[in-house]
């Protein structure tokens, strides 16, 4: 094999590998899109227009439903930067594995962080065994099969029975596979459960989706207060 | 809605989006990170996978109250252990859709 063609062919090879779990997940939640958004009277080219767009599956679930509520445009787009926020969060963590990198990349790479592609990526920079090629070629096969997954539920979903095949599972089996990944001390996995207490407590008490935020950010600081007391002695 | 609605929503909804993505990682990455700040940071995967995951285990939607023994929870036991053993993703994902499909069937 040519040098050139090899040095494509390898990432895609390994972004592959990586992002096949996420296409599994992703496929039906697709599916499920493109059916609500067919029933809400949305063209399947809109919703084509959507996933390349904003490609964010929760911010898209809940365009969908603020339309069939004939929402106005601008209270769609604000409750979209709120349910996005958490982003920043994941953009700052991989800024540690690629830095350096030319600002062309990363504005590529950038597009294609979603929770699911980010913990993924995350885990296999930190084994080491991991380049920035094949991190921007699992993010985009990821789009590919959403964009793919969208416009198939819009056009023939109406024929997939609802709950088949469990795929409504398919998301939180992700999560908590990733989440074994993240568990690499005993600070992480106490880092966790104070996540998932304080994520709970928050969930029930406040209304909206600052939870996610929220219970991130309390969590993590708890935690890397805890392990800087703990290495002060 | 019209062509052009869409267009202007999408945008402006593509626009909030990726700004939060690109933003942090074009600053950060070309200014060297003070420790403190790389320690926390790598606290944040499990912080975020964690905070995602507990309410879609323990809470009802609906009415956001809690609810402990949900079928997604029972079924997420026996899906943790395999992930823990097998360490693999995509056997979890499908391991756990196989078995939230018969906890339909049986529960």
């Amino acid at each position: 094999m040519k040098e050139a063609t090899k040095n494509i062919v390898n990432p895609l090879q390994q972004g592959a590998s990586a992002a096949w779990p996420i296409c599994i997940g992703y496929f039906p939640i697709g599916l499920a899109l493109g059916v609500l958004a067919q029933k809400a009277g949305i063209p399947w080219w809109a919703v084509a227009m959507m996933s390349i767009l904003v490609f964010a599956g929760s911010a898209q679930f809940i365009c969908v439903a603020m339309l069939a509520a004939e929402s106005s445009i601008a209270a769609i787009i604000f409750t979209t930067f709120v349910v996005n926020l958490r982003h920043t969060l994941m953009s700052s963590a991989l800024a540690v594995y690629l830095a350096g990198i030319s600002r062309s990349f990363l504005a590529l790479f950038a597009y294609g962080i979603t929770d699911e592609s980010f913990a993924v990526n995350m885990t296999r920079f930190r084994s080491g065994s991991w380049d920035r090629w094949s991190a921007l070629a699992t993010n985009h096969l990821a789009n590919a099969v959403w964009i793919l997954a969208t416009v198939t539920g819009a056009l023939l979903g109406q024929f997939v029975p609802p709950g088949a095949f469990g795929i409504d599972y398919a998301l939180t089996g992700m999560f908590i596979c990733l989440l074994v990944f993240q568990l690499q001390g005993r600070i992480y996995i106490l880092t966790g459960v104070l996540a998932a207490a304080i994520s709970v407590a928050w969930y029930l008490l406040l209304p909206g989706d600052s939870y996610i935020v929220g219970a991130s950010i309390s969590a993590a600081t708890l935690g890397y207060l805890l392990q800087r007391r703990r290495r002060k002695g | 809605m019209n062509f052009n609605d869409y267009l202007l929503l999408f945008c402006g909804m593509g626009a909030v989006t990726y700004l939060p993505r690109t933003l942090p990682l074009l600053y950060l990455a070309h200014k060297k990170l003070p420790q403190w700040l790389v320690d926390w940071l790598a606290l944040i995967p499990v912080s975020i996978l964690s905070a995602l995951l507990a309410p879609l285990l323990f809470c009802e939607n609906a009415g956001r109250t809690l609810q402990l023994g949900k079928p997604e929870f029972l079924v997420a036991i026996p899906t943790l252990a395999f992930a823990l053993k097998t360490k693999s993703l995509g056997g979890t994902v499908l391991l756990g859709m196989a078995l939230y499909w018969l906890a339909g069937y049986v529960l």
